[in-house]
């Protein structure tokens, strides 16, 4: 152990570990340095400046993020030099802004704003930099980019570097010229861009933002010829509290649906039942490949990989077209859900799915371009009309003027309302590896997967690659051809964490049976729709938030939903049928890497 | 004022070390590499060499720092990305002298156990490649025959200029975008491939050399003792003299105008666009030295028909195109001043705004990432200040 460090900072003595930066120490004794370009899920960059502290017998000031502190240092994060040249720094980057505030998305949860009110910045200090002539890039089905409201803090580079090591983002020309752009210039729906939308979360400002649709929705929600049915993914009850001022991981389940029937949803659905349906095709799909491969001999590509995030569908079509043979065809919730809604649910509720609008209320920037994707319209329709992130729908929700605070709690519409506590733990990074094994040991063994109140601990928490294994014994006769056989199954989140797992399986030499992976961190609780900010400590709360919720529910596993029973019953008769087949499952397509 | 007094005696001590051609090849690195690695660093603080890129650094400190810094693999750079304006002393010293360079560069190897070297060649200066190459073909033959384990490569610079800043031109040659790093950590810890890297002007290396030749008491009595040696001067502008000069370093400006200048010498930039500059008035006070006015070499001279306004704005445009980028005080703050200075010109903005164009400088000084940022404030505060009136009519 090495010796700690001493210092003072502002007058408070302080000891902290070697390697420590002022900020941390700072933020340890509860004193606030500004910020704009650090942020907790990425490197330091010490770029903006505007965290600058005076350190006693240095002449120039010193990022906080980016110094670590030695011994016997002296440091003022208050002084009239620094609050001076912060001044000077945040004027100057309102200077080159487009400070059109009233107009922006991200008003009032801007942090250029909070600083610019926070040091009484003028816009005539300095003369306006302002330059408009690059034109909103909103190509993208997901994310729109508005370099005019930049402060090229780099925040989205080191995201889809750091994060998902996609590199979509990176800094364009130098000095007046320096922007942050795509490969070329190239347009954004042209580049090699998963949609993950960690740039956006991860931006200060609204310069990148979702692709937004909520007048779209609104527009649908008063026309009287349209059947306006929406669905929430598990992460949206998890993280929509935070809209409206809520501690991070309160669940607000009943509060949000009583909020999307008081807009006026005809339907207000789960998405939560449309997981429990992928468990029940993609486990099978599990299923039917070990049986090819250890009761045929057939040489069918193991370990099968989940295929919920589109991120990371977009990911791998982009970064590992060879292995697309791994990649579960089960689709993600989203979308059985859509395909299931103009076909199941209108026949049921007697609509013609002409006059059904599907939207889907999402953690998740990238489910806006897997609904518009082109082979997405398996119920003779566009599958799944508008995808909304949970901003949006708080935004919606604050729009129509409903306190929500104070709604009271309702439940879902029946049919396809009624979900698990699988379903409900979709949410969370290992959450679908959990909900896939409840029910996937059961279907092979005949028995509850052997695990204290079926929580399978080893796949939970935001460790960046999980691994388990599960021996299967005294296994059903007709699955024989497993007894015996160590079950070995992986979880990881985040892209680059993702990369080196396919590498693996790129070699060869992947150990495992089962890959869950998501493209965001800690799963769709860190989605790239979800709430701003979000960090890891708010992700854990949402995280949390979900195993509540599965927790609490009186049925656990997907298999046990009577409403998964029923549409199996009355529409899709099994698993992997014909009919399963053509609305469930989807087919993917390899895209260039660079 | 008393060293101020010696040097105002009209006296230019002028030197010849540096291009001095000699007969026979590599006789000093065979003989100085008899030396340990202690002992080289020793004779280098013995010498008081200071970095001759700009900032002045003790080279056997940068040299010392490397070397102790446990690792199994430590590199020697030699800067040559040349780009300050008014300097072309670097690229005359590499075409005609480049044996001194390598030498330098191997006894720094030598001192920190370095394998590997590089030589970062500024993108304007394709040119020499080839010939430089030549000579480290040459270079390489006599390090085998003297047993050292070093090898030396050209890396092409792609013409940015802050990638004369040490982390800056390490970034580049790690194939990422040159932009200076986050320092502490500096290159002697973690340089390039993180590794402990020393990185030296051309210059220092060659000079490096001429101690070891001269020995380190014969070397530092040139010069004074806070600027030991001579160095090389890029003198352009309103000279008589323009070229590459050898002089003492601790001369005053004023013997230095007497001698280089074309009678009508108004002002003169010390250091190129990150230096000062320096009005007629100040010439007999200005001691061209670390204890006076540092410069790389760069030296400018611009008489009685130049506009100083011209000259501020030729220099603000650049550091506008040359910012990396990345921190907002260079970034913006190039662009407000050059706006700025345009708008006082025009009338757009009250003269007072000059004013608050030189706090701002201050901003950049003290909140600025890199030396680029933390320099345009020289240029821009002593030409405002010094000629005010050119500025606003």
């Amino acid at each position: 152990m090495a010796e700690k460090i001493q210092a003072i900072l502002d007058h408070q003595q302080i000891e902290v570990a070697p390697g420590t930066s002022i900020l941390e120490a700072a933020a340890l004794v509860n004193v606030k340095i500004p910020t704009l370009c650090h942020h907790d899920d990425l490197q330091v960059a010490g770029n903006c400046r505007v965290c600058l502290v005076e350190i006693e017998g240095r002449d120039v000031l010193e990022a906080a993020c980016a110094t670590p502190l030695s011994q016997g240092m002296v440091i003022h994060t208050l002084s009239p030099k620094v609050r001076r040249a912060r001044r000077d720094i945040v004027s100057l980057l309102v200077s080159e802004h487009k400070t059109q505030c009233t107009t922006c998305f991200r008003s009032m949860n801007c942090e250029l704003q909070s600083l610019s009110a926070e040091y009484n910045v003028d816009n005539v200090t300095y003369q306006s930099l302002l330059d408009e002539s690059e034109p909103v890039d909103n190509s993208s089905w997901s994310i729109e980019k508005d370099t005019s409201k930049c402060i090229r803090c780099q925040r989205c580079i080191r995201s889809c570097s750091d994060i998902q090591h996609v590199n979509a983002l990176d800094v364009f020309g130098r000095g007046s010229n320096m922007k942050i752009s795509t490969f070329m210039n190239l347009p954004m729906n042209e580049i090699v861009c998963t949609n993950c939308g960690q740039c956006v979360v991860h931006c200060p400002t609204g310069a990148l933002t979702e692709r937004r649709y909520n007048n779209e929705v609104w527009d649908a929600l008063g026309d009287p010829e349209k059947f306006v049915a929406i669905n929430t993914a598990p992460s949206v009850r998890a993280g929509l509290g935070e809209m409206f001022g809520l501690a991070p991981g309160t669940p607000v389940t009943g509060k949000m649906v009583a909020a999307l029937r008081k807009m006026g949803f005809d339907a207000v659905l789960d998405t939560d039942f449309a997981a429990d349906l992928t468990i029940m095709e993609e486990g099978s799909e599990l299923l039917q490949r070990l049986t090819m491969k250890f009761r045929d001999g057939k040489d069918i590509p193991i370990p099968m990989l989940t295929s919920c995030s589109p991120g990371w569908v977009k990911f791998i079509e982009h970064m590992y077209a060879d292995l697309l043979g791994h990649l579960s065809t089960a689709k993600s919730p989203q979308q059985m859900f859509g395909a299931v809604l103009k076909t199941y649910y209108a026949q049921k509720k007697g609509l013609n799915p002409q006059d059904i609008v599907c939207v889907a209320g999402m953690p998740c920037a990238a489910k806006k371009y897997e609904a518009n994707r082109p082979e997405m319209k398996a119920s003779g329709f566009q599958d799944v009309d508008m995808g909304l992130t949970t901003r949006e729908l708080g935004y919606m929700i604050k729009q129509a003027g409903i306190d929500f605070n104070s709604l009271p709690d309702e439940d879902f519409d029946p049919v396809m309302g009624e979900s698990s506590g699988a379903g409900a733990i979709f949410g969370t990074t290992g959450g679908v590896m959990e909900a896939a094994l409840r029910t996937v040991y059961e279907i092979i063994t005949d028995r509850e997967i052997p695990f204290s109140n079926l929580d399978i601990q080893p796949v939970r928490g935001m460790q960046e690659i999980k691994e388990a294994s599960l021996l299967l014994e005294n296994c059903k006769p007709e699955y024989s051809f497993l007894e015996g056989l160590e079950l070995k199954i992986a979880v990881v989140h985040g892209l680059t964490n993702a990369r080196d797992i396919m590498n693996q399986v790129a070699a060869g030499e992947s150990p495992y049976h089962f890959i869950e992976i998501m493209a965001c961190p800690g799963g769709c609780i860190g989605g790239g729709g979800a709430p701003i900010p979000t960090t890891k400590e708010i992700r854990e709360q949402r995280a949390l938030a979900l195993y509540k919720e599965d927790a609490g529910k009186p049925v656990r596993k997907s298999h046990e939903n009577p409403e998964i029973k029923q549409i199996y019953d009355e529409f899709l008769k099994e698993p992997l049928s014909d009919i399963s087949h053509r609305l469930l499952h989807t087919h993917y397509q390899k895209r260039r890497r660079y | 004022m008393n060293e101020n007094e010696n040097h105002s005696s009209g006296i230019i001590k002028k030197s010849d070390l540096i291009f001095a051609q000699y007969k026979t090849m590599y006789t000093v690195l065979e003989s100085s590499l008899q030396l340990s690695a202690e002992q080289i660093i020793e004779t280098m603080l013995d010498s008081g060499l200071r970095g001759r890129g700009g900032a002045g650094f003790p080279t056997a400190k940068k040299w010392q720092a490397a070397a102790s810094v446990p690792a199994v693999q430590r590199f020697v750079i030699c800067n040559a990305d040349e780009g300050e304006p008014g300097t072309f002393k670097d690229k005359a010293i590499l075409r005609q002298v480049p044996r001194k360079v390598l030498t330098g560069m191997a006894l720094c190897a030598k001192a920190i156990q370095a394998t590997e070297g590089y030589i970062y060649l500024r993108a304007e200066y394709r040119n020499l490649a080839d010939e430089l190459q030549a000579h480290i073909d040459i270079f390489h033959e006599y390090c085998d025959r003297f047993k050292l384990d070093f090898r030396v490569k050209i890396f092409m610079g792609q013409g940015a200029y802050v990638c004369g800043e040490e982390t800056a031109l390490i970034e580049s040659m790690e194939g990422k975008r040159g932009e200076p790093r986050n320092k502490p950590p500096f290159p002697t810890e973690v340089g390039y491939l993180g590794k402990p890297t020393v990185v030296n002007n051309v210059e220092t290396f060659a000079t490096a050399m001429i101690i070891f030749k001269v020995g380190a008491s014969e070397y530092k009595k040139l010069g004074t003792p806070d600027s030991r040696g001579s160095k090389l001067f890029s003198v352009s502008g309103d000279t008589r003299k323009p070229g590459v000069h050898e002089l003492e370093l601790g001369m005053s400006l004023y013997d230095f105008v007497k001698e280089f200048g074309d009678g009508d010498t108004k002002a003169v930039q010390v250091g190129g666009a990150a230096g000062m500059c320096v009005p007629r008035r100040e010439f007999k006070n200005t001691i061209i030295g670390f204890e006076g006015v540092p410069t790389g070499g760069s030296m400018i001279l611009f008489n009685s028909k130049r506009s100083m306004y011209n000259v501020l704005h030729n220099y603000l445009d650049f550091f506008n195109q040359e910012s990396c980028g990345q921190c907002t005080p260079c970034r913006v703050g190039c662009q407000q001043l050059l706006l700025g200075t345009e708008a006082v010109k025009k009338g757009e903005k009250d003269t007072v705004y000059l004013e608050q164009l030189i706090r701002l400088t201050e901003t950049m000084r003290i909140g600025s990432k890199c030396g680029l940022g933390r320099s345009v404030g020289n240029a821009f505060n002593s030409i405002v200040e010094n000629f005010k009136e050119e500025i606003l009519y």
